[in-house]
């Protein structure tokens, strides 16, 4: 679905990665970890001292290339430091289809990334204010949405209701996951009846859209956002790529189903920086205060 | 009968197995169809308007494939653009209005994958009837007859209930496309189809559907009456149990129903 070889995953993992034989596995986007000090961005193909790297969130000095990074490195350039508290980390895997291998797949996944599901959400503090934050992660089966992914979505929404708090989600998934079937489709409808009930009681709803994001998150609660965010040339849209190309038999324009393509045709509110997100995400809370409860 | 998975596949797909249309004329009496989105245009791929059944009035609203090779194309074989998901929420915001219930027919292979769909928001689009179907006042009952294809069929099946036909089918994705994604060979659709899951009895057990109507023989628009007559005496009866719920309890029953998932 997407070009498997043009980003670089950064992983504080990489020894397990590298020790582990499912490195192979077709759904884990192909971690490319350069040895040593320096990086090839992947995009200008400029030499770029990790360290640097690192400080300026992991975008390309030279061309400005927003690499993927991992859920935890985003909450940590998000949340205050030491406000994050993750809610369900563990949850019982389900395997509804009895679909072939799946549960082993999981528990690999597990280890090569140290993440227990595509999505890691909690309560935290964005300069001082206070808001629910969920983050997918891309290295973990790309994102994908099955019933864990969909339950921690939705309860993320609902404990936003619940606790009357904004909540943000980063979204960056390949759509449904189809080890769980016609069950991941559902989650699409419970994730937005969620948005729904949250919107219905007052409280605003912030949605940033990472790379890439397409299928079924693209079609629930990525698009539902009272103010959609996205950073700078990330992939936004329903169908892949492929598929399209497949079913009007020409090939696609170039930007297309990219973020700035998005903000032409209306969809998107702001293509933000990753730099500025913090703060944009602060003052988009103070724009958006809930109106009072009604005694 | 008894049939393998794919072989439902194929039944749901065919050519003459019966329509959106064909269940709204011979169920509702004056059907009035409505078009467009006030936004875009008319998608020919949904239809949607009034009808009556035993005299009150229902928004009726459907995923049209086409009877022939002509209407197909004028169609788009029942592949939705994002016009027709705005249609379609058009009309259940307007009965919601009105206090009239919804009627949904299912009959997709998928919303259209096209550049104009994907630039006019098709995501968006499936999103939104989504999220505003979850909060409808008003009872929604969805029927899948044939195809009942990803997001674009969902996106019309957010439903009080849910039910389909013996041989309709409702999956995350086409099996064409779940073999060319998991093991990278389309071919293999029928054994997809069968791992799926995605025929009646699965999706019964796995309570995606709440009811399946029997095709003693696969339905199609020679055979096809009384089996509109029993879906007609069973949508009576279903929406009777909601004249004396409140608003807030029908909207509270859909999303209870899809939390369960």
């Amino acid at each position: 679905m997407f070009k498997k070889t043009t980003y670089i995953t950064l992983s504080n993992r990489r020894q397990s990665i590298r020790q582990d034989a499912f490195v192979s596995e077709q759904e884990l986007e192909q971690p490319n970890i350069p040895e040593g000090l320096w990086e090839k961005c992947p995009k200008c193909g400029s030499i770029l001292y990790k360290e640097d790297l690192e400080k300026n969130f992991y975008v390309c000095k030279a061309c400005g290339h927003h690499e993927r990074i991992s859920a935890r490195e985003r909450i940590k350039q998000i949340a205050d430091p030491g406000t994050f508290v993750e809610i369900d980390e563990v949850m019982p895997d389900k395997n509804p289809l009895n679909f072939p291998d799946y549960e082993n797949k999981l528990t690999k996944m597990r280890q090569a990334t140290g993440l227990c599901e595509g999505v890691i959400y909690g309560q935290c503090k964005i300069f001082g204010e206070d808001a629910v934050l969920a983050v997918m992660d891309a290295s973990f089966m790309m994102g994908s949405m099955g019933t864990t992914v969909g339950e921690k979505i939705t309860r993320a929404i609902e404990i936003g209701t619940k606790r009357r708090l904004p909540v943000i989600i980063f979204t960056c998934s390949g759509g449904a996951r189809m080890q769980e079937g016609i069950l991941s489709l559902m989650q699409m409808a419970k994730t937005s009846a969620a948005v729904e009930a949250h919107a219905r009681a007052g409280l605003p709803y912030f949605t940033v859209i990472t790379d890439p994001t397409t299928g079924g998150v693209t079609a629930s609660f990525a698009m539902l956002g009272d103010v959609i965010l996205a950073e700078p040339g990330v992939l936004i849209g329903f169908a892949g790529q492929r598929v399209i190309e497949q079913t009007i038999g020409q090939k696609l324009p170039e930007g297309f189903q990219r973020a700035e393509f998005m903000l032409e045709h209306g969809f998107i509110d702001q293509i933000v920086e990753r730099k500025d997100l913090k703060e944009r995400l602060y003052k988009l809370i103070l724009a958006h205060r809930p109106m009072k409860q009604e005694e | 009968m008894s049939f393998t998975a794919w072989e439902k596949v194929r039944i749901a797909r065919e050519m003459d197995r019966p329509t959106s249309l064909f269940y709204i004329e011979n169920i509702f009496d004056d059907f009035m169809e409505m078009h467009g989105d006030r936004n875009v245009k008319d998608d020919p791929a949904i239809v949607g308007g009034i009808g009556f059944l035993e005299g009150k009035p229902v928004t009726v609203i459907g995923q049209q494939k086409g009877r022939d090779l002509k209407e197909q194309v004028e169609r788009n074989f029942g592949m939705p653009n994002p016009e027709g998901y705005r249609k379609a929420l058009r009309l259940m915001k307007q009965a919601e209005k009105f206090g009239r219930p919804v009627v949904c027919f299912v009959d997709t292979s998928g919303a259209f994958c096209g550049i104009e769909a994907e630039e006019r928001g098709q995501g968006e689009a499936i999103a939104r009837n989504l999220m505003e179907m979850a909060g409808l006042k008003v009872p929604v009952l969805s029927i899948v007859i044939g195809e009942g294809g990803s997001g674009g069929a969902l996106a019309m099946a957010v439903g009080n209930e849910v039910w389909c036909l013996e041989n309709s089918v409702y999956s995350v994705l086409s099996p064409e496309g779940f073999a060319a994604i998991l093991w990278k060979d389309g071919k293999r659709a029928d054994e997809a189809a069968d791992v799926m899951k995605m025929t009646s009895e699965h999706l019964e057990k796995f309570g995606i559907v709440d009811r399946v109507f029997a095709e003693p023989e696969p339905v199609h628009v020679d055979n096809g009456m009384p089996l509109a007559q029993e879906l007609k005496a069973a949508m009576i009866d279903f929406f009777e149990k909601y004249d004396a719920m409140s608003p807030e309890d029908i909207a509270e029953e859909r999303y209870q129903r899809f939390r369960r998932f």
